[in-house]
C-alpha cells in the first residue's frame, strides 16, 4: 500500500531540555500511507518526537519536514495536514460531544455547516451518536479515547499523529481503535503510532523504529526484526544447572537469556526442534512459543526499569 | 551529522504575529460564558449592591461628604475601577491556569492552526472582554441607584476593555510562572488587595503622604483607571500632586496604553515559553 513518496522527513533532528537530550540527532523516512512505529521505553523520546511533528515543541537542532514543509516554517500549513490523538485527554469538559467537534472544526476554519455535518459524520462512525449531547465528564475512558480519535480526523489529515492511542483501553476498545487504523490504512492516511504494546505495533504497522535515549536503535518491518534479532521459536524452562549443559550442547547455536529462575532459549532454526529435544528429555513447566517483538524490544533496549 | 538549520534559542523576545484566530480562541471562551450565564452574572451584580449599601448607605451616614459629594457617590466610580480589574485579573489567572494546566485545552487547540500566541491573545481578550461585560453591570447598579452626575458615563464601556486588556495581560505575566493554582494568592493578596484599597477608591488619594500618592501615580495601573472612572461618571476629578484634572486623565490614558502594550507583548512571549519548553 506504500509508495515511494516520502511525506515526513527527519535529519539530524535533536531535541534539549536544559541539560537533556530527549531526541538525539536522528534521522527517519516516512512513506505516503505507511504506518510506522516508534518503540521505545519510557523517556525514549517518542512523544517529544512526535510533538515536534505538529510544531507543539520546535526543534533545538536539524531538520524536519512534513509533506515538504519544515516545521521550522511553515507550522500552519503542516498543522493543517496533520490530525493529533495525544496521550493524554484534552478534551475540552466545557462543552458536550458534539461541541467538541464543532469548536475543533472552527479551528480549522471550517464553516458552520460544514462542520455540523463532518461532526455527525464522525460521531456515527465512531459509535457516539447515542452520545451527542453528553458532557465529557459522563464519559468513559473507552469512549473518550473514541472522540479523541474523531476530533484528529475532523480535518480530513493526510497525516495522522497518534501518541499512545490505546493506553489504559479495555480490549474490547483497543481493538475497535485497531480496526479503526486499519481502516485509514486503506484510505492512504499515513499514520505514525507511539506504544508501548508490542502486540499492537506487531498487528497495525508497516514499520517499526525502536528508540532509546534518544536515538534509533534499530529498525525494519515486525516480521524482519523479530528474524533478524531473535529468530524463530523460543524454549522457555526453569532454570536448572544440572540441565544447563545438556542443552547448551543441544542448541549451540542458539543464544540463552536467563532471566531471575526461568530460561530463556532463542533458536533461528525452523519449527519442531525443541520438541524433538524434549521428546528426549522430558521436562516440567515449560513453554514453546513463536519468537515475537516484545523479545525484539527487551534485548534491543535491555530490562532495566525506566524513569518517566 | 552537522545541524544545517540552528535554531535560536525559542525563548527570544519577539513581537507577536496575530492573525484572525486570535477569535476563534476568544468565541471558544464566549460560548462558554454564554452557557453558563446565570452564574456568571449573579456575582457581578450582587457586589455592587452590597458595596453601596454597607459602605454608601451604612458607612457613608457618618460620613457627611467629601470634596462636595456624598460618600455613595465618591465610591460609585472607584466600583466601577474594582470591577474592571477584577473582572480580567481573575478570567486570566485562576480560569486561564484551569483551562491551561488541568483542562490542557491550550495543548488541543495548538494542534489545529492556531498558534499559541494566539491562544495567549485569545485568552487575554476574552478577560478585557469579561471586565466589559462585569463594568457594565456595576455601571447599571451606579446608575439605578442615580450615582451618575456625567452625561460621559458610557465611555466607560469602552475604556473598560481596554482597562481590562491591561490587567489581563498583567495576569496572564504571573500565569506564566504559576507553578500551581495556589500561587495567585501571592497577586491577589500583594497586588489587588492593596490596591483595592490605596488608589483613590474608598477615600481621596490626596489623603495620603505625597510619597505614597506619587508611589500609586508611578506604579498602581488601579489608580489610574479610578481617575478615568471617575472624570467619566462623577466629572469631578480633583488635582493630584499639582496635576490639573485635564493633565490627569491624559497621564492616566498615557499611562494604561503604555503599560498594556509592554505586558501584551511581556505576557505573549512568557506564555509561549512555558508551553513550548
Amino acid at each position: 500500500m506504500t509508495s515511494q513518496e516520502v511525506l515526513i522527513e527527519a535529519q539530524g533532528l535533536t531535541k534539549k531540555f536544559d541539560d537533556f537530550i530527549a531526541v538525539d540527532h536522528i534521522d527517519f523516512k516516512v512513506y505516503k500511507g505507511e504506518c510506522v512505529g516508534f518503540l521505545g521505553p519510557n523517556g525514549a523520546g517518542k512523544t517529544t518526537t512526535v510533538r515536534m511533528m505538529y510544531c507543539f515543541l520546535p526543534p533545538t537542532s536539524g531538520e524536519l519536514k512534513l509533506a515538504g514543509l519544515s516545521v521550522n516554517k511553515n507550522c500552519r500549513e503542516i498543522k493543517n495536514l496533520v490530525g493529533v490523538a495525544p496521550q493524554e485527554d484534552n478534551l475540552d469538559p466545557d462543552f458536550t460531544v458534539i461541541k467538541n467537534l464543532i469548536v475543533y472544526c472552527r479551528y480549522f476554519g471550517i464553516p458552520k455547516d460544514e462542520a455540523l455535518k463532518r461532526a455527525n459524520e464522525q460521531l456515527k462512525f465512531f459509535q457516539l451518536e447515542e452520545k451527542r449531547d453528553v458532557s465529557i465528564a459522563a464519559l468513559s475512558g473507552g469512549l473518550k479515547r473514541r472522540l479523541i480519535f474523531a476530533r484528529a480526523l475532523i480535518n480530513q489529515p493526510q497525516i495522522l499523529l497518534l501518541d499512545e492511542p490505546t493506553t489504559g483501553l479495555d480490549p474490547q476498545a483497543r481493538h475497535l481503535a485497531w480496526d479503526e487504523v486499519r481502516n485509514l490504512k486503506k484510505k492512504q492516511v499515513t499514520i505514525i503510532l507511539t506504544t508501548h504494546y508490542m502486540d499492537e505495533a506487531a498487528v497495525l504497522c508497516d514499520r517499526i523504529l525502536i528508540v532509546d535515549k534518544g536515538k534509533i536503535i534499530e529498525e525494519g518491518s515486525p516480521a524482519e526484526l523479530v528474524k533478524k534479532h531473535v529468530g524463530e521459536e523460543v524454549l522457555e524452562v526453569y532454570y536448572d544447572e544440572k540441565v544447563l549443559p545438556s542443552l547448551k550442547e543441544a542448541f549451540s547455536d542458539a543464544h540463552f537469556e536467563h532471566l531471575g529462575d526461568r530460561l530463556q532459549i532463542f533458536t533461528d532454526k525452523p519449527h519442531g526442534v525443541f520438541e524433538g529435544y524434549l521428546k528426549e528429555h522430558p521436562m516440567q513447566n515449560v513453554t514453546i512459543r513463536t519468537a515475537n517483538l516484545e523479545d525484539v524490544f527487551l534485548k534491543l533496549t535491555g530490562r532495566g526499569l525506566r524513569e518517566e | 551529522m552537522t545541524s544545517p538549520n540552528l535554531r535560536k534559542s525559542p525563548a527570544r523576545f519577539t513581537i507577536p504575529k496575530l492573525t484572525y484566530r486570535v477569535w476563534m480562541v476568544w468565541h471558544r471562551n464566549f460560548d462558554v460564558f454564554t452557557k453558563t450565564i446565570a452564574v456568571n452574572f449573579l456575582p457581578s451584580l450582587l457586589e455592587p449592591i452590597l458595596y453601596l449599601l454597607a459602605f454608601g448607605f451604612g458607612l457613608g451616614g457618618f460620613i457627611p461628604s467629601i470634596r462636595g459629594q456624598s460618600y455613595i457617590s465618591f465610591i460609585a466610580p472607584a466600583l466601577v475601577a474594582i470591577s474592571v480589574m477584577n473582572g480580567s485579573f481573575f478570567e486570566c489567572t485562576f480560569a486561564s491556569f484551569v483551562r491551561m494546566y488541568f483542562q490542557k485545552t491550550f495543548d488541543a487547540i495548538v494542534a489545529t492552526p492556531v498558534s499559541v500566541e494566539e491562544v495567549v491573545a485569545g485568552e487575554i481578550l476574552w478577560g478585557a472582554t469579561r471586565a466589559t461585560i462585569n463594568t457594565t453591570i456595576v455601571l447599571a447598579v451606579v446608575a439605578a441607584f442615580g450615582l451618575i452626575s456625567s452625561p460621559l458615563f458610557l465611555l466607560v464601556i469602552p475604556f473598560a476593555f481596554f482597562g481590562g486588556l491591561m490587567f489581563a495581560s498583567m495576569a496572564m505575566c504571573f500565569t506564566s510562572v504559576a507553578p500551581n493554582i495556589d500561587f495567585f494568592n501571592f497577586p491577589s493578596f500583594l497586588f489587588l488587595t492593596p490596591m483595592f484599597f490605596l488608589c483613590g477608591t474608598f477615600f481621596p488619594l490626596t489623603s495620603l503622604p505625597v510619597a505614597a500618592q506619587g508611589t500609586a501615580l508611578t506604579i498602581l495601573p488601579l489608580t489610574h483607571v479610578v481617575n478615568i472612572t471617575r472624570g467619566l461618571i462623577s466629572g469631578k476629578l480633583e488635582p493630584i500632586l499639582g496635576l490639573s484634572p485635564a493633565t490627569l486623565i491624559l497621564v492616566s490614558l498615557t499611562w494604561i496604553i503604555a503599560v498594556t502594550i509592554f505586558f501584551f507583548i511581556l505576557s505573549i512571549n512568557l506564555m509561549k515559553k512555558r508551553l513550548t519548553s
